[in-house]
């Protein structure tokens, strides 16, 4: 059960913010901007870099909880939400951290659903929190049963 | 581009429109996430998920809107973005980011932004709060 999960929490993962991966993310989400892949634009910014989208967090890594086991099929994600300190810089080391925050469920117009509600956190090499991130994800009931949905 | 501090309550950014979704959208999308659920690629899958057709990746049409606040980026960052996911994206979709400011506090400016299909239906809709990097003439 979802449940029991509330309060787990990954060991840290590191990741390093790629040029390159960032440059093909700011391409895939057709906002190929200076500020995110021309070098020479970062350094001339304000930031003296350049900085990642503000969606890019969502291709990092930030560990696995062992007991989190989501089914394959039937999941919706239903909300996103990022919160910054700051931008996230190209170049900068992010260690990210997992954590099950909440767990619910509701009965709708689909039958029962379950609403998982994790949080991820990404601090730079210093230990200060750059961003946390919230993803609320919609389980029906075929998929929490195992049935094929 | 107007500036943002002469973006009055009630204004909004520049909306874009842009082309019709297509299926390479989603793979280059899916190559640069490393989200590979089959439902935005294949047919099949998407078919055999229930689905019309393929859909995209929410993440991308949240991308996608982000793009009207990047030329702000010298005046101030994305503080908090939070969206809820509403209707499905299908290939051929023509989609328009709209972000309106409806609240000024500050130094910063909350948005209620959206991305709105050729039905006019809110595919995603929610807030960003736009951090500003000096509060003018409150000092």
């Amino acid at each position: 059960m979802f449940k029991e999960l509330i309060g787990k929490r990954s060991a840290p993962s590191k990741n390093v913010i790629e040029r390159g991966a960032v440059k093909k993310f700011a391409e895939a989400i057709n906002d190929p901007a200076p500020i995110y892949i021309d070098e020479k634009a970062g350094k001339a910014s304000r930031y003296g870099r350049n900085i990642a989208p503000p969606t890019f967090p969502i291709t990092l890594e930030y560990g696995a909880i062992e007991e989190l086991v989501l089914p394959t099929k039937g999941l919706i994600h239903g909300e996103q939400k990022f919160h910054y300190k700051r931008p996230l810089f190209v170049g900068e080391e992010v260690y990210g951290v997992t954590e099950i925050k909440n767990y619910y469920e509701r009965t709708g117009s689909f039958g029962k659903m379950g609403f998982l509600v994790i949080e991820r956190q990404g601090t730079d090499a210093q230990g200060e929190l750059i961003f946390t991130e919230e993803q609320i994800i919609i389980i029906n009931e075929a998929a929490r049963k195992g049935m094929p949905v | 581009m107007t500036a943002m501090t002469e973006i009055k309550v009630g204004e909004s950014l520049e909306q874009m429109q842009m082309p019709p979704v297509t299926r390479l959208d989603l793979i280059k999308y899916a190559g640069a996430s490393g989200d590979f659920n089959p439902i935005h690629t294949i047919d099949e899958e998407a078919t055999n998920a229930g689905l019309p057709g393929i859909i995209a990746h929410g993440m991308w049409t949240m991308g996608n809107l982000a793009k009207l606040f990047t030329p702000y980026v010298e005046d101030g960052f994305i503080e908090d973005y939070a969206i809820r996911f509403r209707n499905m994206v299908f290939i051929d979709d023509v989609l328009t980011l709209q972000a309106v400011l409806y609240k000024e506090e500050e130094n910063k400016r909350e948005f209620k932004v959206a991305v709105v299909n050729q039905k006019g239906q809110e595919v995603v809709n929610g807030t960003v709060v736009f951090r500003m990097y000096e509060v003018g003439m409150a000092g």
